[in-house]
């Protein structure tokens, strides 16, 4: 077993990205997660990693030269929040179309405007289209341990996709918890070794990346793009096998919480799962048959899998930490994706909660609970879409 | 390695680092100036490019015309994109993964991709000290997009995003000088060239190589469509740029500046 | 079981093959053809370093041959800058298909 500590979010991937040794990183700082590449850098200058740091003038820079970095044939890494993200939106795509195995630590954190450094999954969502995989933890301990399987998960030969490990901003990269490290040689053995694949490093093979591709190609393109996305769940499923074996720590698509004999059921990604979780066993105690499903791979989105875990509830809640102004939430929007497959459709209703980092307090969740559980008696959906925690 | 002699008929035995095949206009002055900068030298090289004509014109499909591992990203970062590539081969020859194979690294943008939209990512990449040589092919103005003024387009000029109007002239602001930007930035070696000049271009190019460090070139590249001119004079008018001193041939090497080029 | 179209295509859209352009013959666009007259070429090489389209072959010993019509988009730069012998062009611009 690995050593037991006490450390935040942030310290705790960037602990991870030390014992991953990336060949590259290019990085920009931005709350929160500035933190994580300063401990990072700290590692570079200390002779900790064998790292080369590009400490880029912008976030479209970071991406982009993370992007020549991998092409070069090498493992890459960067970090990043909300404007940052936002910044690199661009180069996000051209990492994907590429087919780049970039890892990438997302600190989640709201939108501009108006500026506001906290928590939630405004900068996520907005990346949702990119073609990343898009991996989201519920703590730092779960943060550490994705960190290691997406690089698995992004090099693997069969995929070549760059990921996103997602955190909520210092709800988690700034709050210390206990995590338990894995040791050095540990992971050295479970990331192995970088397989280059059309590196441009290989003078004696000049490649051409990036060629022009009109109306004859590049609808195939995006459709070849799509099926390596679909690929993802079997290999994240894999690697979490061999994780588990590694740590004894069980990782899914999505996890279940009380769900087996579940009626109604909540679904919530990130740190407010920690919170519901509770919630949920207070109500359980009472003899309310709920049930939590916590995503955890978001993109690509485990539709069908998803669909059979909820098929015997009755009504669901969806808790959304990002918005769609003048549509669904985008969490809901993929239940309800979900839910078209199931033969008896449950009722689904829509909560958008702590924008912004609002706390997400037990009584939000206890009010959700108490209208599902009507929700699922009546069957009917007063307001589908609805904000809680707001003041009013 | 030692530099190659510039001598017509020896570099013509050579073979081309940039093929034919491409799909520039007939007389762009660009693909003269790419073959003249990969000719210079016999070092391997890595190139990055900019979104612009050069780039959409030599690698469409599967087609490409460079010779030479070649990388485009997007139109704003073709020294931020070089730069990731430099420090991943600074990384794997450090750590003993590759060998050391003396590769030097290019970046080619036009002036949009340099002067206005990538210049942030250049003066990053020149900051930073990356061991690489940014070519400007500087034709004057948005040629790819059809023609809209860029920040290196000529007091005065017609462009379609400043057309010479009843009321309003053409361009109503100066060029803005970029080569001595980038000489403010104190980087070891900065040069303008022609490739009417082209010993002159090619010898600044193999200078710059022996140069640890970033280098920076700014080149006239003549553009028929663009500057209404004939498909045969991107050669006659970058002469012509450079005997009006519109275009001085100089080169500034650690701060110390040398006109190359005297016209008559 | 036999591969889609889409499957088959280079991951990424790298191009695998360094100068595949070759390929791709460009000669079609000429509308004016450029004439060399032997005896007046001083085999100064301009014409070569100042093709855009990499078009004037050169041998082995580094002397001019023939334009390569496979590629040669007629732009005429090569006939501008060319000295000639004498004020005598080696390269004159004739039209097309005629
Ligand atoms: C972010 C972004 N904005 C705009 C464009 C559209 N665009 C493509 S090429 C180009 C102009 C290129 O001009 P320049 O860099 O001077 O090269 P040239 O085409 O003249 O050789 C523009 C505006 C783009 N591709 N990306
Ligand atoms: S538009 Fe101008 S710069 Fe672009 S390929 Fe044609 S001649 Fe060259
Ligand atoms: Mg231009």
């Amino acid at each position: 077993m690995g050593k037991i500590v006490a450390v935040t979010g942030n310290e705790a991937c960037a602990q991870a990205l030390k014992q991953i040794n990336p060949d590259v990183c290019a990085a920009y700082p931005i709350t929160p997660a500035t933190d994580l590449m300063q401990r990072f850098s700290s590692y570079v200058n200390d002779g900790k990693v064998d790292t080369e740091l590009v400490l880029v003038e912008s976030e479209h820079s970071a991406m982009s030269a993370c992007i020549g970095a991998a092409a070069a044939g090498g493992r890459v890494a960067t970090a990043t929040s909300s404007q940052g993200l936002a910044l690199m939106w661009e180069m996000l795509h051209i990492a994907a179309g590429t087919r780049l195995p970039i890892v990438m630590p997302l600190v989640n954190r709201a939108l501009s405007a108006p500026l506001n450094i906290h928590g939630d999954h405004s900068d996520g969502m907005g990346a949702r289209d990119t073609g990343w995989i898009q991996i989201y933890s519920e703590n730092a301990q779960e943060a550490y341990d994705n960190t290691f399987q997406a690089f698995r998960i992004a090099e693997h030969l069969d995929i070549r996709l760059p990921a996103m490990v997602c955190m909520d901003g210092f709800i988690v990269s700034h709050s210390i918890e206990r995590v338990e490290y894995i040791d050095d040689a540990d992971v050295k053995s479970f990331v192995g070794k970088f397989q280059a694949v059309n590196p441009l490093l290989d003078i004696d093979n000049p490649k051409s990346y990036g060629p022009l591709i009109l109306t004859d190609l590049y609808h195939e393109y995006k459709r070849a793009q799509h099926e390596v996305m679909t690929k993802v769940p079997n290999i994240a499923l894999e690697v979490a096998a061999d994780f588990e074996k590694m740590t004894g720590r069980k990782y899914g698509l999505f996890e279940p919480y009380r769900l087996d004999d579940a009626e109604i059921a909540i679904v919530v990604m990130s740190s407010a799962a920690g919170t519901t979780k509770d919630i949920i066993d207070n109500y359980r105690d009472k003899g309310v048959k709920i049930g939590l499903l916590k995503p955890r791979l978001f993109r690509p989105f485990p539709y069908l899998e998803i669909a059979n875990a909820l098929k015997d509830v009755k009504a669901i809640a969806v808790l959304d930490r990002a918005d769609s102004f003048g549509g669904y939430g985008p969490l809901f929007s993929e239940i309800t994706g979900a839910v078209m497959s199931m033969d008896t459709k449950p009722a689904v209703t829509n909560k958008i909660f702590g924008l912004g980092g609002r706390d997400y307090l037990p009584d939000q969740a206890e009010k959700v609970i108490d209208e599902l559980i009507k929700v699922a008696e009546t069957g009917k959906v007063e307001n589908i879409k609805e904000y809680i925690g707001v003041r009013e | 390695m030692t530099t190659k002699p510039l001598k017509l008929r020896e570099l013509a035995k050579g073979e081309d680092r940039f093929t034919h095949g491409h799909r520039m206009c007939a007389g762009c002055g660009a693909p003269i100036v790419v073959k003249q900068v990969l000719m210079a030298t016999d070092y391997p090289i890595i190139a990055s490019n900019a979104t612009g004509c050069l780039e959409v014109s030599s690698c469409i499909q599967q087609y490409t015309a460079w010779k030479i591992p070649w990388m485009h990203s997007a139109f704003e970062n073709a020294a931020a994109t070089i730069s990731g590539i430099e420090a991943m081969y600074r990384s794997l020859v450090k750590q003993g993964k590759i060998e050391d194979k003396e590769v030097k690294f290019i970046a080619f943008g036009g002036d949009g991709g340099t002067y206005d939209i990538g210049f942030q990512s250049l003066s990053g990449a020149m900051e930073r000290g990356h061991d690489m040589l940014y070519i400007c092919y500087d034709n004057g103005a948005y040629m790819n997009t059809g023609i809209q003024r860029s920040s290196a387009t000529p007091f005065g000029a017609n462009t379609t995003t400043c057309p010479a109007g009843d009321v309003i002239p053409g361009k109503l602001q100066h060029r803005k000088d970029l080569t001595r930007i980038m000489a403010a930035h104190g980087i070891p070696y900065v040069a303008q060239a022609s490739p009417a000049n082209w010993r002159d271009m090619m010898k600044k190019v193999q200078k710059a190589f022996e140069i640890k460090g970033p280098k920076f070139m700014n080149v006239i590249s003549p553009c028929n469509r663009g500057w209404r001119s004939k498909t045969n004079d991107a050669i006659a008018l970058s002469k012509l740029a450079v005997e009006t001193c519109y275009w001085p041939l100089f080169e500034i090497e650690n701060g110390v500046t040398r006109v190359t080029v005297k016209p008559k | 079981m036999s591969k889609k179209f889409w499957e088959e295509l280079p991951q990424g859209s790298v191009v695998l093959e360094a100068g595949s352009s070759a390929e791709f013959k460009t000669g079609g666009w000429r509308s004016m053809r450029p004439k060399w007259i032997e005896e007046n070429c001083i085999q100064c090489l301009f014409c070569w370093m100042y093709c855009p389209d990499m078009s004037v072959k050169v041998n082995a010993e580094g002397k001019r041959e023939e334009f390569d019509f496979d590629f040669c988009k007629g732009c005429g730069i090569c006939a501008l800058e060319c000295p000639g012998k004498k004020g005598n062009k080696a390269i004159v611009m004739e039209e097309e298909g005629k």
